[in-house]
C-alpha cells in the first residue's frame, strides 16, 4: 500500500450506521413497523433510511423491508445503502416463523453480528395447506437454524400476545425490538412513536408493553415440534356400569402398552354408536392380538395391534349421512361454534351449514336391500338423483332444520342395517385379510398395510380418489412381500400418495416399485 | 377510491421554502413537480410509481390552487400523447408509469413526441421495475432513451437528488426542446428520506392562456419531410444542446480524489451500492469520502464525451457500472474512448454480471474483480468483507432450505377471483384442460398453486388478444383471462375488437372487481362508485354489445360458484360461433373491507340491527384431505393440528380474518367436497323479535339435545 492510501484510509470515518431488516408477509404491518422505527429515530435526531420491495408483494407474498440509521452529523450527510448486505445485518425482525427461516437463507443472520426477533407463529404457506396429507413444515429446522445462525434470538409467540392486547403483530414486534436495546432509546423514546401515530394507540401501547416484557422475562421460546395427541390410560372408573364393562374389557385382553389407543379406539366409537358397538371393536382387536402374538408380534412390540388399534377404529367410525348429522346437532357442537366466532353479549348466532348430498348418499343409509335395489335400477336411481343432488343451505339453529337433522343423526339405531355399513364392513374385512394374511411372512410389512388406512376419508369425490389410492398402492403388494425392505416402499408409496391430489407422484413411486 | 390514502401527507405538499420535507421518494417527485410550476400531470398506475398517481388524486385541493390539471390516464399511451400540449405551448407537463412495461405502450406517442420536439418541460417520469420484487419482464428503459433521442436521468437515489433531477429535467427538457426522462428505481420510489422544501411555483403560462390564443407550424408535425428535418435538428441541435446544458449546469458529479490510477463510472441510480462496497472494501466512508475516483452519471443518456474523456484520462483502468443488458453505456465508452484513441482500460459486464439486479454481494465482488487486477495495493490488508457463506454452507442451514416454503403473491383473504378460479378448475375436471391465455393483474395469480391455470401473458389487455391463433376447428376452445383493468386499458379493441372481427371461436373471462385492484385500487371506467370527479359506472357488457359480441353473459356474483362452473361449461360447449364473452363481477374484497368496514362499526355503534358473517370448519367433520383448499388458498383457510389420537393429517380451520365471502361454502357445496363448512351469521344489536325467535328455538332444540344426550351412554368429555 502506497502512503497516500495509509493517509487516505486513516482520513475516513469509521463510522457504520445500524442495519436493519423486516420480513413479513403482506397485510403484517411491516410497513407500519418500519415507519416507527424511522420516526423514533429521527425523533432523537439520527438520520433514518428506509426502503421496500413490495411489488405485488403487497398482497400476501413474503416483503422485506430495510433501514438503515445513524447519528446525526451536523457537518456531513451519510450515503446509506438501499438494501441488505448479507452478512452485514444488525437486526432481523422476522413476523412468522418460516420468514426467519427465510432471512437466514438469505444470508442476512449471522452469527457474530445479528439480533434475530421472530414471532414463532406460523401462518402456512399454500404449498404446506393444499397437500392431501400433511405438508406443515417442521419448524425444529428453522430453530435450529436460527440459534446457529444468529448471535442473539428472540423468539415468541407475538401473534397471540398482539392477539390477547387487540392489536397486531407490528406492535408486538416493536416492543421486542425495543426489549432487545440495539438502539440506545428508552422504552419512552418507542412508546412516544406509537402515541405519534394515530389509530389504535392504547392497544397497540397494551401490546407493546406486553411484548416488551416477555421478551426481557423469556427473550425465547421454542415452538412445539408437533401437537400433543391427547392419549390418556383407560380409567378405572367411568361412571357408568356399561362402559365399565367395557374398559374392564379392554384392560384384560390387550396388553398395558398398548390400552391407551384402543381406549381412545373405544370411546371414538361408544360416540359414533354405542356401546356394544365398541365391544364388536375390542373384539376384532383381540383377535387381531392372539394373530399378532402368533406371528411373533412380542419382538416388534405389538406394531401390529398397536396399528390395528388405530386405524380399525377409524375405519368402523366411517363419515355417513347420520355421522354428519349427529356431530352438526349435538349441544357441545352449538356451544363450540359460539366460542370459536366469539359471541358476545346479546348477539344470537345462527349457523348455516352447507350439504350437497346425492342419491348415493341416501342409498347408503336406507336398508342394505332396498339401498341396492334403488342402485341397481338405473332409472329410478337417475329420477330420485335429480330430486336429491344438489347444494342445501341448512339453518340448523331453525326448528325446521334442526329436526331434520335429528330424526337423520337419529337413524343411528338403524345403523347396522344400512347399505353403507354393509360396504365399509365388506371394505375393512378385506383390508384386514390382506394385512393378516402378510402377517406371519413380513411382519413390518403388514404393519404397514395396516396404516394405509390413511388413504382414504373424505366424502363423495374425495372419498373415491382416497380409495383409488388406497387401492393402487396396494396392488404393489405382490411385488413387495417377499422383500426384506418392502414395509419401507409401501411407507414411500404412501407418502408418495399423500403429496399431490391427482397421484402424480403415486404414479412414479409405482413406476420406481415396478423396476426393482 | 385508491387502497391507500395520501390525505396526511398531502398537507406535506403545502410545506413552503427552507421547511424540511420527510416521506418517500414518490411523495418527494410529486412536491418537485409542484416546485418547478407545472402545468398538468397524467399517467397511469402502476408498481412503483401507483402512490405518486394516488398521492396527485388525493392532492387535488392543492393542485386546483396552483392551477394543475391532473388526470388518470386510460393508459400509458394516453398519457405520453397528453405531453403533446408542451409541443407548441411553453407549459410544463409531466407523466409517469411503470417502466418498461408502461413505456412499451407510450412508444409510439414517445416517438412522435421526441420527433416533433417541445417547447415547454416534458417530463416522463419512469418507475423502474427491475430486480427483486418485479412483477415484469427484466428489460431496461435505456433503450428507448438511444432510439428516440429522448435524455435519461438517472440520479444518485436520495431525497434532494431525486427533486433535483425533476427541476433539472424541466429545464434540460425546455434548453434541448426534447422530452427528458427520469428513471427512479422501485427502492429509490420507496425510499424514506427527506430535503429542504422551495415554495410551490404557480405555471407562468397556463393552458387556458394555450387553448385560447392556438398556435400551430406544420414543421412540429411527423410528416415528411418535417421528419426528415426533425431528425437533423435532434442530432446537430438538440444533442448539443443538451451536453452544453448537463455540463454548464453540472448535473453529473464527480467524488474522491482528483487523480487516482483507476475510476469508477457509475450511473446515479447505484452509486449509492457503490459506494457502500467501497465502504466494505475500507476504500471509502459512510460520509461518502472515497479514496477513489468516481463520475456519477446522473444523466445516464446523452453521454458527455468531454467530461467522460477527462475523467477516463491519465487512468489505467475504469470501471463502468451499469445494470442489466445490454452493456450501452460501457458499449458507447468504449467507442469514444477508441474513437479518441485513449488507452484506458474499461472494464464492466467482465467483473460484473450482464444481467439482473446489483445487490450488495453482487457489487461487492465486481468491485473487488476490478481493484484486483487494476489496482491491488489500494486494497491492502484487506479488511474482512461481511461474508455470509459460513453460514449458508451450514447443514443446518442447508436442512431449513427444504422447509421454508415459497410464499409468493396471491389472492387476498375473500377475494372474488378465487371462486372463478375455483370454477375453472370443476369445469377443467369434467372436459379436460383447456388452453388458457392469461393477462395482467390480480387474476394472474391463478397461474400460481393452487390453481395452476394460465399458460402465457402478453400484455396489459391482451390475453384474448394472445388466443387468437386458436381459432381453427378443434374439440376445445381456448379460454382467455382479461381483468377490468386490462380492458379498459387496451383490451376493448385489441382482444375484444379483435375477436369479434375474427369472429374468434374462444370463450373470454373478463374479471371485474370495481377498481384497477392489482395497482392498489384505482377507479377505472367501470367501477361502480360514485367518483365526483370522474364518470364511473360505465357497463363492460355494454361497451363489449357496443362492438359487436352477442354471446355475452354477466355473472353479478362471482361466488356463485356453481353458476359460475356452469357458465363457463356453456360457453365452451355451446354451438354459437364467435366470442364467447363472461364478465364476471365482484367487488375487490380488499376495498371493500375499507369501504365497508367503518360503516358497519359505526352502525353497530348506533344500534343498528346488522349481521355479521363468518365462516369456520367443524373440526370433527373435516377428514384432512385439503381438497377445499386445492380449490381455494384462501389466506383465512388453513390447517391446524389436531390432539386426536385417530387422526395423522391436520384439519381445515378459518381463522378470525375470514371475511365471510361465502367461498368456501359454495365450492364444497358445487364441488361436493364435504360438510365440514358452516356460515355463522352474528346478530348484533337484534331486535325483540329475533330476540324471541331465539329464545323459542333454543328452548325447543335445547330440549331435543338434552333428551337426547341423556338417552346416550358416553365417556366423560376429556376422559
Amino acid at each position: 500500500m502506497d502512503d497516500a492510501s495509509i493517509s487516505g484510509r486513516a482520513r475516513l470515518s469509521t463510522a457504520k450506521p445500524v442495519t436493519i431488516a423486516i420480513l413479513a408477509m403482506g397485510g403484517q404491518g411491516g410497513g407500519v413497523l418500519s415507519d416507527w422505527i424511522v420516526a423514533l429515530a429521527e425523533m432523537k435526531g439520527w438520520v433514518a433510511q428506509s426502503t421496500s420491495v413490495p411489488g405485488v408483494a403487497q398482497r400476501t407474498g413474503a416483503t422485506i423491508y430495510y433501514i438503515e440509521t445513524i447519528p446525526g452529523d451536523v457537518n456531513r450527510e451519510p450515503t446509506l445503502s438501499l438494501m441488505p448486505t448479507p452478512g452485514d445485518v444488525d437486526v432481523v425482525i422476522a413476523a412468522e416463523l418460516m420468514e426467519a427461516g427465510r432471512s437466514v437463507l438469505r444470508g442476512v443472520v449471522t452469527p457474530g453480528q445479528t439480533t434475530l426477533i421472530t414471532s414463532t407463529h406460523r401462518s402456512y404457506a399454500v404449498a404446506e395447506k393444499e397437500k392431501p396429507g400433511n405438508g406443515i413444515a417442521d419448524p425444529t429446522l428453522v430453530i435450529s437454524a436460527t440459534d446457529f445462525a444468529a448471535k442473539r434470538t428472540i423468539a415468541f409467540d407475538m401473534e397471540a400476545i398482539a392477539a390477547k392486547n387487540g392489536s397486531v403483530i407490528s406492535s408486538a414486534l416493536f416492543g421486542a425490538f425495543a426489549a432487545s436495546g440495539v438502539l440506545p432509546f428508552s422504552r419512552e423514546d418507542f412508546e412516544a412513536v406509537i402515541r405519534a401515530g394515530g389509530k389504535g394507540i392504547e392497544p397497540s401501547l397494551k401490546t407493546f408493553a406486553a411484548a416488551y416484557d416477555h421478551a426481557l422475562e423469556k427473550p425465547k421460546i421454542d415452538p412445539k415440534p408437533k401437537a400433543d395427541k391427547h392419549l390418556p390410560p383407560p380409567p378405572e372408573r367411568t361412571g357408568h356400569p356399561v362402559l365399565d364393562a367395557l374398559v374392564s374389557k379392554l384392560k384384560s385382553s390387550l396388553p398395558l402398552s398398548l390400552q391407551p389407543m384402543a381406549y381412545a379406539g373405544v370411546r371414538k366409537l361408544t360416540d359414533f354408536q354405542d356401546p356394544a358397538y365398541a365391544g364388536e371393536y375390542l373384539d376384532r382387536l383381540a383377535d387381531l392380538f392372539s394373530r399378532d402374538r402368533q406371528s411373533g408380534g412380542e419382538a416388534h412390540g405389538f406394531a401390529f395391534t398397536a396399528e390395528a388399534a388405530k386405524y380399525l377404529a377409524i375405519a368402523m367410525a366411517y363419515d355417513d349421512v347420520i355421522r354428519v348429522a349427529d356431530l352438526k346437532v349435538r349441544g357441545s357442537r352449538f356451544d363450540r361454534v359460539k366460542k370459536e366466532v366469539g359471541v358476545k353479549g346479546d348477539q344470537i348466532l345462527y349457523a348455516t351449514e352447507f350439504m350437497h348430498p346425492r342419491m348415493e348418499e341416501v342409498c347408503g343409509t336406507l336398508p342394505k336391500g332396498l339401498g341396492r335395489w334403488i342402485e341397481e335400477n338405473k332409472g329410478l336411481y337417475d329420477f330420485l338423483d335429480r330430486r336429491v343432488n344438489k347444494g342445501r343451505r341448512v339453518k340448523t339453529g331453525t326448528i325446521f332444520w334442526f329436526l331434520g337433522l335429528y330424526m337423520v343423526s337419529g337413524m343411528r339405531r338403524f345403523r347396522r342395517g344400512t347399505l353403507r355399513h354393509a360396504r365399509e364392513m365388506a371394505f375393512t374385512a378385506e383390508w384386514l385379510d390382506k394385512a393378516l394374511a402378510l402377517l406371519p411372512k413380513n411382519y413390518a410389512l403388514a404393519v404397514e398395510v395396516l396404516k394405509c388406512r390413511r388413504l382414504v376419508k373424505g366424502y363423495s369425490g374425495t372419498h373415491v380418489r382416497g380409495i383409488s389410492k388406497f387401492d393402487r398402492v396396494l396392488s404393489a403388494l405382490p411385488l413387495l412381500e417377499a422383500r426384506e425392505d418392502g414395509a419401507d416402499w409401501l411407507r414411500r408409496l404412501r407418502q408418495a400418495a399423500l403429496l399431490d391430489e391427482d397421484g402424480i407422484a403415486l404414479d412414479g413411486a409405482l413406476k420406481t416399485v415396478a423396476s426393482l | 377510491m385508491a387502497e391507500r390514502s395520501f390525505a396526511r401527507e398531502v398537507e406535506d405538499l403545502k410545506l413552503g421554502e427552507g421547511e424540511i420535507f420527510r416521506g418517500e421518494g414518490i411523495l418527494a417527485i410529486t412536491k418537485a413537480l409542484l416546485q418547478s410550476g407545472v402545468s398538468y400531470v397524467g399517467g397511469y398506475q402502476g408498481s412503483p410509481i401507483s402512490h405518486l398517481m394516488d398521492v396527485l388524486a388525493d392532492a387535488k385541493d392543492v393542485m386546483e390552487d396552483l392551477g394543475v390539471h391532473f388526470e388518470t390516464s386510460a393508459s400509458e399511451a394516453a398519457a405520453a400523447a397528453m405531453l403533446s400540449a408542451s409541443v407548441m405551448y411553453p407549459v410544463r407537463g409531466a407523466v409517469t408509469w411503470k417502466s418498461t412495461a408502461g413505456t412499451n405502450v407510450a412508444s409510439d406517442a414517445l416517438s412522435n413526441l421526441s420527433s416533433g420536439g417541445v417547447t415547454g418541460g416534458a417530463l416522463i417520469i419512469i418507475g423502474e421495475d427491475y430486480g427483486e420484487g418485479s412483477s415484469i419482464m427484466q428489460e431496461r428503459s435505456h433503450a428507448y432513451a438511444m432510439k428516440s433521442q429522448m435524455w435519461l436521468l438517472d440520479p444518485r437515489p436520495n431525497l434532494p437528488s431525486i427533486v433535483k433531477a425533476v427541476e433539472d429535467g424541466f429545464e434540460l427538457s425546455e434548453a434541448s426542446n426534447t422530452p427528458v426522462m427520469l428513471q427512479v428505481r422501485i427502492r429509490a420510489c420507496h425510499v424514506h428520506g427527506q430535503f429542504v422544501a422551495k415554495d410551490n411555483r404557480r405555471p407562468a403560462f397556463t393552458l387556458k392562456e394555450a387553448m385560447e390564443n392556438p398556435v400551430r407550424d406544420v414543421n412540429r408535425i411527423v410528416l415528411p419531410p418535417a421528419s426528415f428535418g426533425h431528425e437533423k435538428d435532434k442530432l446537430e441541435r438538440r444533442w448539443p444542446a443538451a451536453v452544453n446544458f448537463v455540463k454548464e449546469r453540472k448535473l453529473n458529479e464527480f467524488f474522491g480524489p482528483e487523480t487516482g490510477e483507476i475510476g469508477i463510472i457509475t450511473v446515479g441510480g447505484l452509486y449509492n451500492g457503490v459506494l457502500r462496497g467501497l465502504q466494505q472494501l475500507g476504500l471509502a466512508d459512510v460520509y461518502g469520502e472515497s479514496l477513489v475516483p468516481i463520475y456519477v452519471m446522473n444523466v445516464a443518456y446523452p453521454m458527455i464525451d468531454d467530461e467522460v474523456i477527462a475523467f477516463c484520462q491519465g487512468k489505467k483502468a475504469v470501471l463502468m457500472v451499469e445494470e442489466g443488458a445490454p452493456d450501452y453505456i460501457e458499449q458507447g465508452l468504449n467507442t469514444l474512448l477508441r474513437r479518441r484513441d485513449i488507452q484506458t482500460r474499461i472494464s464492466g459486464k467482465d467483473v460484473l454480471p450482464m444481467g439482473g439486479e446489483y445487490t450488495a454481494p453482487v457489487m461487492l465482488k465486481g468491485l473487488t474483480s476490478f481493484l484486483e487486477a487494476h489496482a491491488s495495493p489500494l486494497l491492502g490488508n484487506r479488511p474482512p468483507v461481511p461474508d455470509p457463506s459460513p453460514v449458508l454452507s451450514d447443514e443446518r442451514v442447508k436442512a431449513l432450505a427444504t422447509v421454508v416454503p415459497p410464499r409468493p403473491a396471491g389472492f387476498c383473504t375473500g377475494c372474488p377471483e378465487r371462486p372463478i378460479f375455483a370454477a375453472m378448475k370443476l369445469v377443467e375436471k369434467e372436459l379436460g384442460p383447456h388452453h388458457v391465455s392469461a393477462d395482467i393483474g390480480c387474476h394472474l395469480f391463478s397461474i400460481l398453486p393452487p390453481f395452476n391455470i394460465g399458460g402465457t401473458t402478453m400484455g396489459y389487455g391482451l390475453g384474448p388478444a394472445s388466443a387468437s391463433a386458436f381459432n381453427v376447428e378443434a374439440g376445445k376452445r381456448a379460454i382467455s383471462v382479461m381483468g377490468d383493468g386490462g380492458f379498459w386499458h387496451n383490451g376493448l379493441a385489441t382482444s375484444v375488437g379483435n375477436a369479434v372481427f375474427n369472429k374468434q371461436d374462444g370463450v373470454m373471462l373478463i374479471v371485474d372487481n370495481f377498481y384497477s385492484a392489482a395497482t392498489g385500487g384505482q377507479d377505472i371506467l367501470s367501477s361502480r362508485a360514485e367518483n365526483p370527479r370522474r364518470k364511473t359506472n360505465n357497463s363492460i357488457v355494454a361497451a363489449v354489445k357496443g362492438i359487436g359480441a352477442t354471446w355475452v353473459r354477466q355473472i353479478d356474483r362471482t361466488y356463485d360458484v356453481a353458476k359460475m362452473r356452469d357458465t363457463l361449461r356453456e360457453a365452451l360447449t355451446t354451438k354459437e360461433k364467435g366470442p364467447k364473452i363472461i364478465v364476471a363481477s365482484s367487488e375487490c374484497m380488499l376495498n371493500k373491507q375499507r369501504r365497508i368496514k367503518p360503516q358497519f362499526a359505526a352502525a353497530v355503534k348506533a344500534g343498528k340491527r346488522m349481521v355479521k358473517e363468518r365462516f369456520g370448519v367443524d373440526e370433527d367433520v373435516c377428514t384432512g384431505d385439503h381438497a377445499c383448499i386445492r380449490l381455494s388458498g384462501c389466506p383465512s383457510l388453513s390447517v391446524k393440528e389436531t390432539n386426536d389420537p385417530l387422526r395423522d393429517d391436520p384439519v381445515a380451520a378459518i381463522d378470525n380474518s375470514c371475511v365471510g365471502c361465502g367461498n368456501c361454502g359454495e365450492v364444497s357445496e358445487a364441488a361436493v367436497l364435504c360438510p365440514s363448512f358452516y356460515r355463522a351469521d352474528v346478530i348484533m344489536n337484534p331486535t325483540g323479535w329475533d330476540r324471541f325467535l331465539a329464545s323459542v328455538r333454543s328452548k325447543v332444540i335445547g330440549w331435543l339435545q338434552r333428551r337426547r344426550e341423556s338417552r346416550r351412554v358416553l365417556f366423560a368429555e376429556g376422559a
